[in-house]
């Protein structure tokens, strides 16, 4: 096999598991039980779509995917942080 | 020197990371990033962010050390209880922690070595009694965990941050 | 397609690294369906957060100096980010959990500490 060939394969193979990962994330968010459960769902789903963009920046060997993953980072952080904030004190009076 | 950069550390760490996003480096990016460094910790004045002070980098190195071994072991061991493939039983539970670490920089590393390493939670701190509550995903009786996060890692960042 | 004039065992040194971490991170995320409470699967996402990112981060930054010929360190920006908000986001989300738990005195909520 050649170089282009195993990298091709490897993280295709790679970008696979990533995607499941995110299905699985997306089971959690969606089925619950509590609200907590969906947001820690929400907050995997979101790693996991960071890394499947990192490898797909590796397969296309472009630099413009970098950012998009740094910013998917960004906003996911915002928003379980957002999230999680409202729970504490939008649902529960302190 | 405090006139002109407030927070050495930030300065530097702000330059480094313009140079890294800009990279290569060229002319233009490395005076860009000067101007980051020198202009951005004015605007943080406000805000006041507290000075960090190292005192024993010899401690800190020795540290990375043991959370990056720490971090690797512990992720098996997690990965090992989802995937089902630990024989025995299995108990999750609380742990709470007597601190004695007050310094607010070593309490934040604290919480992100506790979090690198999968298998502790960090629940809640008080900061009146100094009891730290942690979630365990591997429970075992006694002060085992207790003396573990004392040992490793409270010990080293109060040399770290006296 | 990259890595055309890669040599081959950089190619699967890549492969093994990136694979290596989509596993722990798989692992990770299988461990939120599986594991049975709330404080429990907490744990599960760790695995993708440290671990599997930084085997893909490094693999990454090993892939593109390789093609470009030069260091580069520019991924190792996001595994910094993530080390820094990731216990921000669960040390609320945990909080969250135990504060809402406690107030309805649900019988696996957190002692006081």
């Amino acid at each position: 096999m050649s170089a282009a060939a195993v990298l091709d394969w490897g993280l295709g193979l790679a970008q696979g598991a990533l995607v499941l990962a995110m299905a699985l994330a997306a089971w959690r968010c969606l089925r619950g039980p509590r609200a907590h459960d969906r947001i820690l769902g929400l907050d995997t789903l979101y790693l996991n779509g960071m890394l499947t963009i990192v490898v797909h920046g590796m397969r296309t060997g472009s630099g413009l995917y970098f950012e998009a993953a740094l910013i998917i980072g960004m906003i996911g952080f915002t928003a379980t942080v957002a999230l999680a904030k409202f729970l504490m004190q939008g649902e529960v009076i302190q | 020197m405090s006139r002109v950069l407030p927070y050495p550390v930030l300065s530097v760490a702000l330059a480094l990371t313009w140079l890294l996003l800009n990279a290569p480096p060229t002319p233009g990016s490395a005076l860009l990033a000067l101007a980051v460094g020198l202009a951005v910790p004015h605007a943080m004045r406000p805000l006041r962010p507290q000075s960090v002070r190292v005192r024993a980098p010899g401690a800190l190195a020795r540290l990375g050390v043991v959370v990056l071994a720490d971090m690797v072991r512990s992720n098996i061991d997690v990965a090992r209880i989802i995937l089902g493939l630990r024989r025995g039983e299995r108990r999750t539970g609380f742990v709470s922690i007597p601190l004695d670490l007050r310094e607010p920089f070593g309490l934040t590393v604290l919480a992100v070595i506790l979090t690198a390493t999968p298998g502790t939670l960090w629940v809640q701190y008080d900061s009146d009694t100094g009891h730290l509550l942690l979630h365990v995903l591997d429970y075992t009786d006694g002060d085992e965990w207790v003396r573990r996060v004392k040992d490793r890692y409270e010990r080293p960042l109060m040399e770290i941050f006296a | 397609m990259t890595g055309a004039d890669l040599p081959l065992w950089a190619a699967w040194l890549v492969v093994a690294l990136v694979l290596t971490g989509a596993a722990f991170s798989l692992t990770g995320a299988l461990g939120l369906v599986r594991l049975k409470t709330f404080y429990e699967r907490v744990h599960a996402p760790t695995l993708g957060a440290t671990l599997g990112t930084a085997l893909i981060l490094c693999g990454s930054m090993l892939l593109l100096s390789l093609i470009e010929g030069r260091l580069v360190l520019r991924d190792a920006l996001i595994g910094l980010f993530l080390t820094v908000t990731t216990p921000v986001t669960l040390l609320l989300l945990a909080r969250a959990a135990a504060h809402r738990d406690r107030h309805e005195g649900n019988p696996g909520a957190p002692p006081k500490p």
